[in-house]
């Protein structure tokens, strides 16, 4: 009963904040200077003036709070200002699967990576220091660095992947991307990973368990990782909600049509309804993230669930 | 040896561990870098460089240009045009055919056009087809005739308001091209999709992948099908001029859209006969806002500043892509084209007369002219920037306010006029006339903002847009060497295009407007006698 309150009580502040960021954003695009219509070449005042009316930009500001938000209701985020033969809708589905998947991907790889680097480096006499060094470095290399370093190396050098692109059917285009994504995520993994586990080796079921004579990778797998990983889910969040909202930076690089690219390109060419239809369905990546793991920690970590 | 077994396992493992095949780049498929995504596959609506370029492999307009940038006849077989220059009749090609092998008609132009100038339509450049008689209040929405109409299936009339000497040249616009009356009626502004959009170009458009790809397809129905050689193009998304090299490098780009910056004699050892850069119709200045007092009546200082910078530096050691010096506005197409007359100074002959001309407009290193230079953010114009306030800074001492914005900032600040002093500006001309470089600078157009107002200057641009012949050629000259007399802006050089064009590609030629139809590219083998 208590966790469905709870997941009610976050649903309920959940649709809040996302009504709270349809009203700043409308709010900060309107005081922002510079609209969407302005360019180099500017067009005719009659096709501006028709412009604003398509776009209902000569609506008063809560008129267009409310049609906005009548209008997403329905799932219509209206047509987008710089892709006219697109509405939002099919914009955001269309490149949304593909953040979450690379995204999803990344998190997998970096998980995998992290979890038996952690618990190798746990259980040897310097491994925190290891751990920290290494996520220290990996974490030092910006991911505007590390992935053309990654096209030099695997795409032009040795020619395995392609440079850049995305296609469903080829998942090659897939790989570089997501190590780019990856590795910064598996630094800050394997830090929290290695000391959780050096914490939770030195708990009492694991000192036990040692004390019974169990050999070491018992004691890690079965007593110590479930503790570790269960105070790891804090940081396990932010990880998922970076990966899974898609980089701007990583997307540009490979031509990855997703969702950061959405975020940046709207944000400078003005397209009030795509920015606010990708931080709307960032908020709600956000939201569901957040609620998988407060979730997840109310199952696994018997403190949260006040036992 | 170990490393590299091991990151090849690493990629084998991540690819088969997916189950599905590896992206290839197929034989009969050219790929091409595009720049930006397209804004629109509507030619009414599109305004975006990357859509223009793949709405001329899909659609083609009454005229269109060549290869090389001539204009040439394109659905119509022929022209005639009245005395008065007032009237033109296009007479359609026979074989003109759609991509579902229906025949493009007279009709289908004047519903173009009316649809281009239906203020619902809201097309952002309505505004190269308002020399048509009744076009400006179509485009108000009031009613009344529009000077276009069918007179048979093939034969289309159009009427102007006034004579128009670069009409035939906005006919190869987008804005001008044919669409289906039928696709727009039942698909809406979806009508541009896969399957739906059905031009008379060379090609169809086969997928959209947007922000990712375009695919287009050999139109069978296209009226010189047999002369197009490449059977599939698809066009990339390439926003990164650095990742589009990349591609390229790797084989996956057989024609890039640009360069990266700065990289033009890199590339010239490395890809020396992939390369081409060639010069293109289009200008960087900085223009003055001459509503400020300190410079709307200071033209003696206007030309002290334009002549102490170093344009011969400028594009060797900052821009370095293949741009030439400007002392014109208009790239020059003769030697007897309007320059400034310092043009044929030499570097020390142009310090010495900017210094005496400072002088003389009353400024001196005790009183030094303090002056705001606006630009939009990019590291290109910073560093342009930074050098021009250092010449300015060497030669005369001024003391200059470097100020950056984001573009679509910069763009309404420089328009509204209020705060400018001197900004960067430039132009990409729509088309290959120089009427298209000086009626911006006329009284009460819209991208006037350098603010320059000259009754003169107007008569003269006014001439040669109803002009013919060599009054034409004269009225042009003088108002370009009118505008450059007053020094109303500051020429600084004129852009190139840049590509690298595979050698497996052929049939790619320098286009002043950097436009580039795939249909006159063709594969050809890799002998050494590429043209």
């Amino acid at each position: 009963m208590t966790l469905l309150r709870h997941l009610a009580l976050r649903l309920l502040t959940t649709a809040l904040t996302l009504v709270g960021l349809l009203v700043i954003c409308l709010a900060l695009l309107r005081a922002v200077p510079g609209g969407p219509f302005d360019q180099e070449k500017l067009a005719p005042p009659e096709v501006q003036a028709a412009l604003a009316a398509r776009y209902r930009l000569d609506q008063p500001f809560w008129v267009q709070v409310g049609d906005y938000a009548s209008a997403a209701l329905r799932g219509d985020l209206g047509p987008s200002f710089q892709y006219a033969d697109y509405s939002v809708s099919e914009l955001i589905a269309a490149a949304a699967p593909i953040t979450l998947t690379l995204g999803a991907l990344a998190a997998l790889l970096s998980l995998l990576l992290a979890l038996p680097t952690a618990c190798w480096l746990a259980t040897r006499a310097h491994g925190l220091q290891v751990a920290s060094l290494a996520s220290l470095l990996a974490l030092a290399m910006p991911k505007f660095v590390l992935a053309p370093l990654l096209v030099l190396l695997f795409a032009l050098t040795l020619g395995w992947l392609p440079s850049a692109g995305f296609a469903w059917d080829a998942p090659m285009t897939w790989v570089l991307p997501v190590i780019s994504l990856a590795l910064p995520q598996f630094a800050v993994l394997l830090r929290a990973l290695a000391e959780n586990l050096r914490a939770a080796l030195d708990s009492a079921p694991a000192v036990a368990a040692m004390a019974r004579g169990y050999s070491q990778s018992r004691v890690v797998w079965r007593h110590a990782l479930p503790l570790a990983l269960a105070q790891t889910l804090g940081f396990l969040g932010p990880v998922l909600i970076a990966l899974l909202t898609g980089s701007a930076i990583v997307e540009i690089v490979f031509s990855i049509p997703g969702l950061g690219r959405y975020l940046v390109s709207a944000a400078l060419n003005r397209d009030y309804t795509l920015l606010i239809g990708a931080v709307l369905t960032v908020a709600v990546i956000v939201a569901i993230v957040n609620l998988a793991i407060e979730a997840l920690q109310y199952l696994l970590d018997p403190r949260v669930r006040g036992d | 040896m170990k490393l590299a077994l091991a990151l090849r396992c690493l990629a084998i493992g991540l690819s088969l561990g997916i189950g599905l095949p590896a992206l290839a780049v197929d034989a009969q498929t050219l790929h091409r870098g595009n720049g930006p995504e397209p804004d629109s596959l509507d030619p009414q609506r599109a305004q975006g460089l990357p859509a223009q370029q793949v709405l001329r492999d899909l659609f083609e307009g009454l005229m269109r240009d060549d290869a090389e940038g001539n204009l040439v006849s394109g659905a119509a077989s022929g022209v005639e045009v009245d005395a008065a220059g007032r009237r033109y009749v296009f007479t359609l090609r026979p074989d003109g055919r759609y991509a579902d092998g229906s025949p493009v008609t007279a009709a289908d132009f004047v519903y173009s056009f009316e649809r281009a100038l239906d203020p619902a339509t809201a097309a952002p450049s309505s505004s190269m087809l308002l020399p048509i008689a009744g076009a400006a209040a179509r485009l108000r929405g009031e009613p009344g005739a529009l000077g276009v109409r069918a007179l048979d299936d093939r034969t289309l009339e159009i009427r102007l308001e006034a004579p128009r000497s670069d009409f035939l040249h906005r006919l190869a616009l987008p804005i001008a091209m044919p669409v289906q009356r039928g696709a727009i009626e039942t698909f809406g502004s979806g009508f541009t999709r896969p399957g739906r959009l059905i031009g008379n170009g060379a090609y169809v458009l086969s997928q959209w992948t947007p922000q990712a790809w375009l695919e287009l397809e050999r139109n069978p129905h296209y009226r010189a099908a047999g002369m197009v050689a490449i059977e599939r193009v698809r066009y990339h998304v390439t926003e990164d001029a650095s990742s589009e090299l990349k591609r390229f490098e790797a084989g996956e780009l057989h024609l890039t859209e640009t360069l990266p910056p700065g990289q033009l004699a890199r590339l010239r050892e490395r890809h020396a006969d992939q390369l081409v850069v060639a010069p293109a119709y289009a200008t960087f200045y900085l223009g003055y806002n001459l509503r400020q007092p300190k410079l709307a009546h200071a033209t003696v200082l206007r030309e002290a500043l334009s002549l102490a910078i170093d344009r011969e530096i400028l594009v060797r050691h900052i821009t370095g892509n293949g741009e030439l010096p400007a002392y014109a506005l208009i790239p020059p197409s003769a030697a007897d084209a309007p320059r400034m007359a310092a043009a044929a100074w030499s570097a020390q002959q142009r310090l010495e007369r900017a210094r005496e001309l400072y002088a003389s407009a009353g400024y001196d290193p005790s009183r030094p002219l303090s002056i705001e230079l606006r630009y939009n953010t990019s590291l290109a114009n910073r560093r342009l920037g930074l050098a021009v306030a250092a010449m300015w800074q060497e030669v005369l001492g001024v003391d200059t306010r470097l100020r950056n914005e984001e573009w679509k900032v910069f763009v309404q600040t420089r328009r509204a006029g209020a705060i400018t002093e001197v900004f960067r500006g430039g132009w990409f001309a729509d088309y290959a006339d120089p009427l298209n470089f000086l009626e911006p600078f006329t009284r009460g157009n819209a991208l006037n903002a350098v603010g320059y107002a000259d009754a003169e200057y107007d008569a003269l641009v006014a001439r040669a847009a109803a002009g013919t012949g060599l009054d034409r050629e004269q009225a042009l000259h003088e108002a370009e060497q009118r505008l450059l007399d007053a020094h109303a802006l500051i020429p600084l050089f004129h852009y190139s295009s840049k590509h690298l064009v595979s050698r497996s590609v052929c049939g790619y030629r320098a286009h002043p407007l950097d436009h580039h139809p795939s249909e006159f590219l063709r594969w050809c083998d890799l002998s050494p006698n590429r043209d």
